[in-house]
C-alpha cells in the first residue's frame, strides 16, 4: 500500500495543519517508508487477540464535581494570544 | 576537597546537613558552571536568580528532615512549572507560562529542592537525538558534535555536564534511558502509573512515564522516592505501597534469578554491544544472580506497534494547539485558516510526521487495519514479559543497539532513527520499570549502557541489581570539560 499526495493532503486536512506542495511530497515519502516499516504487523494473526486499552487494570476514578483552584482567569487569559476583556478573541466565524 | 558540581546527590545531601556546605554554596556552583556551559545549549529557561534567592532563604531558615535539603535541580523542559515558561522545546509553547505546577516537580520542590532551570528536549519529546527541538541542538559533554540521546537530551547533557546534581526526564519510548546511556549516566523508567502525568506536556498518555536521571543508581533511588506517589489529578495513577527506595536499597541480589530474552540479539547488533551485553552477564554473576535464557517472542513488532499506538496519542493530544488560549498564534482570513497556520509554523517537521501519522492511524476506514491491530499486538508484547515472569525476576538487555552518534548523522532518516529505541519502546508498551546503567565504553570511548527491566511496581529489585552491578563495572566518565568558557 502506497499513500499518494492525494490522501496526505486530505489527512493534512483532518489535521489542521497547512502543507505545501514541496512539503507534502516530502511527507508522503516519509510516510510511505514508516508504513513499509509498519507493515511487518500483518504477519501477526491477531484475531483471538484482545486488544491492550489501558496498562493500569483500574477502572478510571470518579472525583466530586467540587471547584479546588482559585480564581485563576487572569492568569489564564495571560497566556491567551488575543483577548478582549475577559474573552478569547478568534477570526470571526458568523457574518 | 571534590569540586561541589561533581558530588553525587547523596554526598551533596550528606554535606549541607552536615553544614560543611550551605545550599547557597552550592547553587552557586551550579549557577557559576551552568553559566559557562552555554554551548551545551542545555537551558532554554534559566531560573538562576531566584534560585540563588530561594537557596538564601533555605539556609536562614534550613529544615534538614528535607529529602533535599535547599537542592538546586534542573528539570526538563516538559514540565509544567508555575510561574516559570514551560516550551516542551516547541515553537507552539514558546511563550506559554503555566499557572500550575506539575506534581513531580511539586513533590521535589516539597521535600526541599530548588528550581534551576527548565531543560532542553526534543519537541513534545518526540526525537533520539534532541535534535528536534526548536530551541537547537544540545551537544553530549563526552565529546564535540555528538548527539545527547533523546528526547530527554538537555537533561542527560547538564547532568554528565555536572550542570544539575541531578534531573527528571520523561520516558515514552526510551527517551530517559536512551540519553542515559549515550552520556554515561543512570536513567530510570518507573513502572506506568507510579509517578503522575499530571501538568507533564502529554505525548502519549498510555506510555509516557517521569523518572529521575543521576550521576548514580543511589542518586536514582532517592530522587524516585520523592517523585513517585499516588495522585487523584492522574487518572492513570495507582495506589500502591511505594518502598523507600534509597534506604531499602541493598547489593545483596543472591539468588535473584536474571532473564537473557535471545530476540534481543538482533540483525546487524555491533559486536561491541554484544560484547558489552556479554560482559553484563558476567557481573550479573559475579554478584550472585542466577542467569536464565528467556524468549520474548514479539520482540520484533514492538517498533511498529509502537510507532502507531505513539502517534495516534500524539495527534489527539497534539490537537489541543490551536492558537486560541495559549502559545503562538498565527494570522489567518478564517477560523479554520488560522488553525491550519498556526499549526504548520508552530510545531517541527518530526512532530508534524507523527501527528499526520496518528491521523492518519485513527481516520474512519483505517482504524482497525492499523489502531486495533497495535493495540492487539501491543496485548501479546505484554503477554511475553508476564510469561517471562514466571520464570525470572528481572531481564538484562543492552540499552540501545549503538553508542552516541554525530548530529545530524541520522536526521534525514526517520526510521533509521526510531531503530535507536528498539530495546527501550518494549518496556513503555508494556508498562514495566526499566533503568540503564553505564557499563562500557564503545571504540571511540562513547559510553554504552545496559538495561535493567523489573516486575511491574518492582523498581526495588531492578535498583538493587543496578546498585550491585555498578559497583562491579565501576565505570567513570572522563570528561575534558572541553565546552567551559
Amino acid at each position: 500500500m502506497t499513500i499518494d499526495l492525494k490522501t496526505v493532503k486530505h489527512i493534512s486536512k483532518l489535521a489542521r495543519i497547512s502543507l505545501e506542495e514541496k512539503k507534502a511530497k516530502k511527507l508522503a515519502n516519509d510516510m510511505n517508508s514508516i508504513f513499509e516499516f509498519i507493515e511487518k504487523l500483518n504477519e501477526l494473526k491477531t484475531e483471538n487477540v484482545d486488544p491492550l486499552t489501558s496498562i493500569a487494570e483500574t477502572t478510571l476514578r470518579l472525583r466530586d464535581d467540587k471547584i479546588t483552584s482559585d480564581n485563576i482567569r487572569e492568569k489564564i487569559l495571560k497566556n491567551s494570544p488575543e483577548k478582549n476583556d475577559d474573552f478569547f478573541v478568534v477570526p470571526k466565524v458568523v457574518e | 576537597m571534590t569540586e561541589i558540581t561533581s558530588l553525587s546527590l547523596f554526598e551533596l545531601i550528606k554535606n549541607i546537613k552536615e553544614k560543611k556546605i550551605s545550599s547557597n554554596e552550592a547553587t552557586k556552583s551550579f549557577v557559576d558552571r551552568s553559566q559557562k556551559s552555554k554551548k551545551l545549549n542545555t537551558y532554554i529557561t534559566e531560573n538562576f536568580e531566584n534560585c540563588l534567592k530561594l537557596s538564601k532563604e533555605f539556609d536562614n531558615k534550613p529544615n534538614f528532615d528535607l529529602k533535599l535539603p535547599g537542592i538546586p535541580i534542573a528539570v526538563k523542559d516538559l514540565f509544567c512549572t508555575n510561574e516559570v515558561r514551560t516550551t516542551a522545546g516547541s515553537n507552539i509553547l514558546n511563550n506559554f507560562v503555566p499557572s500550575y505546577e506539575s506534581t513531580v516537580t511539586q513533590n521535589i520542590w516539597n521535600e526541599g529542592g530548588i528550581l534551576l532551570g527548565k531543560l532542553n528536549c526534543d519537541e513534545f519529546a518526540m526525537g533520539s537525538s534532541n535534535e528536534t527541538s526548536f530551541f537547537g541542538n544540545v551537544q553530549n559533554p563526552i565529546a564535540k558534535n555528538l548527539v545527547p540521546g533523546g528526547s530527554s537530551g538537555g537533561s542527560s547533557s547538564a547532568l554528565a555536564a555536572n550542570l544539575t546534581p541531578v534531573t527528571i526526564g520523561t520516558d515514552t519510548g526510551g527517551s530517559i534511558r536512551q540519553p542515559a546511556s549515550f552520556t554515561g549516566t543512570v536513567g530510570l523508567k518507573p513502572t506506568y502509573g507510579s509517578c503522575s502525568r499530571y501538568g507533564i506536556v502529554a505525548f502519549a498518555s498510555s506510555l509516557d512515564q517521569a523518572g529521575p536521571m543521576s550521576k548514580d543508581v543511589k542518586d536514582s533511588s532517592i530522587l524516585l522516592e520523592v517523585i513517585s506517589s499516588f495522585d487523584k489529578k492522574d487518572s492513570t495513577s495507582i495506589d500502591f505501597k511505594r518502598n523507600n527506595y534509597s534506604s531499602e536499597l541493598t547489593r545483596n541480589i543472591k539468588g535473584i534469578k536474571i532473564g537473557i530474552p535471545k530476540e534481543y540479539r538482533v540483525d546487524g547488533m555491533p559486536g561491541e554491544i554484544e560484547n558489552l551485553w556479554k560482559k553484563g552477564i558476567e557481573y550479573a554473576k559475579d554478584c550472585g544472580a542466577e542467569i536464565i535464557d528467556i524468549s520474548l517472542p514479539h520482540t520484533s513488532y514492538a517498533l511498529p506497534t509502537y510507532y502507531i499506538v505513539a502517534p495516534a496519542e500524539a495527534s489527539s493530544n497534539l490537537a489541543r494547539y490551536d492558537g486560541v488560549k495559549y502559545g503562538l498564534r498565527s494570522s489567518g482570513e478564517s477560523l479554520i485558516d488560522m488553525y491550519e497556520k498556526t499549526r504548520s509554523e508552530g510545531f517541527g517537521e518530526e512532530v508534524k510526521r507523527r501527528i499526520m501519522i496518528g491521523t492518519y492511524v485513527l481516520s474512519s476506514g483505517y482504524y482497525d487495519a492499523y489502531y486495533l491491530k497495535a493495540q492487539k499486538v501491543r496485548q501479546l508484547i505484554k503477554k511475553d514479559f508476564d510469561d517471562a515472569y514466571n520464570k525470572v525476576d528481572a531481564i538484562l538487555t543492552p540499552s540501545t543497539p549503538s553508542s552516541a552518534f554525530k548530529i545530524g548523522e541520522k536526521s534525514n532518516d526517520p526510521v533509521s532513527m526510531y531503530l535507536n529505541d528498539i530495546f527501550t519502546v518494549p518496556v513503555n508498551l508494556a508498562g514495566l520499570p526499566g533503568i540503564s546503567i553505564p557499563a562500557g565504553r564503545d571504540k571511540n570511548n562513547y559510553p554504552l549502557g545496559l538495561q535493567i527491566i523489573g516486575k511491574p511496581f518492582d523498581e526495588q529489585t531492578v535498583l538493587n541489581i543496578a546498585y550491585s552491578m555498578e559497583e562491579k563495572i565501576n565505570y567513570k566518565n572522563n570528561i575534558t570539560d572541553w565546552w567551559i568558557e
